[in-house]
């Protein structure tokens, strides 16, 4: 498969002797100069630190001056029911649960209702993506305008219809401040999903639903049949991620709640920061650092025992 | 024919009518915030919603000067710019040696770059703030950026080295033989040709460095350091009941992402959803 160039060079190396051994390491070294800045880099921003994360948990370490050993205190503290852990955990699966099927359900309902469309298709593919490029600053602050009791979506619509129910302080409530986090959340980034899943759906061979057609196939088995399994390793990516990122949503917690109100909306993210940041517990912090991997190496490990098993993911 | 014309609309008319409906939720939030940014605080206590009765122009000039636009944009932009050059040097780099120079263990290093982007910044975000201290690089620019750098480079990495091997090796050998050496054939062969590639790169770690929160919230110190977006979360909580002022803000901070983002959509969608389960 070689062009006639490269055999001709080849030969011709060989020949003027340029097998010698300085070539033969410029090959092998050379590769590794033009690789290790990157490489380094990241492993000095990355596994650097994670390594010291592992150490520093079982320390006492404030983040200044000397870190004493003190062995599992970190993660005792952690395990028992004041520290705030569990219901952090507990938000953490709730997000996941959420983002497994609110956003999944609308993107798979709207590539499937894009794909076939030839006008105008354009428009609401970017449309529905551009949410998905605003920085989290911004997108939190519309949905809190919009969310806002006397002055949001949901005051108007007690203007129009007396129907008061939407116009609820959601972010200020304890029982809707994590769905309402989960919400703006959302509308970021099922777009983002979308347009994903309809990439996945243009490269589903159209002699397949042609074929349904001819069968008889009502829209619905269609998509069932035919376009969802079409897509599934996209699908089944996505549902790994999205599990993996539960465990570390930090952004519209912060920017929206803080974790509040009383540790409603509080997440894993959350008390790493406010253990590091604002309660100088840096070994603390670190233990639950490294919980939220640990959780994070959980579902990869669920996902690759399960494809070993020869479920088809 | 008329006939099949009609069955075939009507059979799409439902999802013209869920799409719109969609684009409204996706949108229409986008339209209130440029309506309130052109009104004033007691209009927007009125009428919340709807289309300004004048326009207030004033309203972004004067939240360009609370806001310290001026500063904020140029730390933003100090942000991007070394970032994606360093991103794309060292990542074109090492995306090249992957693609081209038949590097010995080369899948180790794929392997750990896919580990790379899996690790939660949290498990490294304290150990690495209290390093970065250590070396004085702690409310410093520079010191972002090369945290920057780092983490966006498995993904430049991957996209380039994939763009990289579809290319025909025949240039690179011609070069070769003409006697030009690795650098030279990475800069003049390789770059050139692969250059759609840099771009998605480019444009993908671009708006990843201009929507950045957590790590500039932690490095970033200082209020004349502060980029757009943790300056802007300031501002919203310091002036949280002057909606005027904080819409007109947001239109100024998402102004040039959604120019850029229109006029380069394809190869931002196409970035972000091909190596992008990064964002």
């Amino acid at each position: 498969m070689r062009s006639q160039l490269q055999e001709r060079t080849l030969g011709a190396e060989h020949i003027v002797g340029l097998g010698g051994s300085s070539w033969k390491r410029r090959k092998l070294v050379l590769p590794w100069l033009f690789v290790l800045p990157a490489l380094g880099l990241n492993l000095v921003v990355t596994i650097g630190p994670a390594v010291g994360a592992i150490y520093y948990s079982f320390t006492d370490w404030s983040g200044v001056g000397k870190a004493t050993f003190v062995g599992l205190d970190n993660y005792r503290q952690m395990l028992q029911s004041s520290s705030g852990f569990w219901s952090a955990l507990a938000h953490n699966l709730l997000y996941m649960c959420f983002f497994l099927t609110v956003p999944m359900a609308m993107a798979l309902l709207a590539s499937s209702l894009l794909a076939p469309i030839r006008r105008g298709a354009m428009l609401y593919r970017m449309g529905l993506f551009l949410p998905y490029v605003l920085p989290s600053v911004v997108t939190a602050f519309i949905w809190q305008s919009l969310m806002d009791p006397d002055l949001g979506l949901g005051s108007l619509i007690a203007r129009w219809t007396g129907f008061r129910g939407l116009a609820q302080p959601f972010l200020g409530q304890p029982h809707t401040a994590l769905p309402a986090i989960a919400f703006v959340d959302n509308w970021h980034w099922w777009g983002f999903l979308m347009v994903l899943f309809l990439t996945a759906m243009q490269g589903i061979p159209t002699d397949l639903y042609e074929t349904a057609k001819i069968e008889g196939a009502s829209r619905w088995q269609e998509f069932w049949y035919v376009t969802l399994p079409g897509i599934r390793p996209t699908v089944a990516i996505m549902i790994l991620m999205t599990s993996i990122w539960s465990f570390l949503v930090f952004d519209y917690i912060w920017i929206l709640t803080q974790g509040g109100p009383a540790g409603a909306s509080e997440v894993l993210a959350t008390l790493v920061y406010k253990a590091a940041f604002q309660n100088f517990q840096a070994g603390y912090a670190a233990a639950i650092g490294l919980t939220m991997s640990l959780l994070a190496g959980v579902v990869i490990a669920i996902f690759v025992v399960l494809r070993w098993r020869g479920w088809e993911i | 024919m008329l006939r099949t014309l009609q069955s075939k609309h009507l059979r799409l008319l439902p999802n013209y009518v869920i799409l719109t409906l969609l684009l409204v939720f996706a949108l229409g939030p986008l339209v209130v915030l440029v309506f309130n940014s052109l009104k004033s605080a007691a209009e927007i206590g009125r009428d919340p919603l709807g289309p300004p009765t004048q326009a207030l122009w004033s309203n972004y000039l004067r939240a360009w000067e609370i806001g310290r636009f001026s500063v904020t944009t140029r730390n933003s932009l100090i942000l991007v710019a070394g970032t994606v050059v360093g991103v794309l040097i060292l990542g074109g780099m090492a995306a090249y040696s992957l693609a081209r120079l038949h590097l010995k263990g080369g899948g180790i290093v794929m392997l750990y770059l896919l580990v790379a982007t899996t690790l939660p910044i949290q498990l490294f975000l304290v150990p690495l703030f209290f390093l970065w201290r250590h070396l004085g690089l702690v409310d410093n620019l520079f010191g972002l950026i090369i945290i920057y750098v780092a983490l966006n480079s498995p993904f430049a990495i991957f996209l380039l080295r994939s763009y990289m091997l579809h290319i025909p090796s025949d240039f690179e050998d011609a070069a070769r033989v003409d006697g030009a050496g690795e650098w030279q054939v990475f800069t003049r062969v390789i770059v050139p040709l692969s250059w759609p590639g840099f771009l998605t790169v480019g444009l993908v770690v671009a708006l990843s460095v201009w929507n950045e929160f957590l790590l500039a919230l932690t490095f970033l110190t200082d209020e004349d350091h502060f980029t757009v977006v943790t300056s802007y979360y300031n501002f919203t909580t310091q002036f949280s009941r002057d909606w005027s002022l904080t819409s007109a803000a947001a239109v100024m901070m998402i102004f040039p992402i959604v120019v850029t983002f229109l006029l380069l959509q394809r190869r931002f969608v196409e970035g972000l959803t091909s190596g992008g389960l990064k964002m």
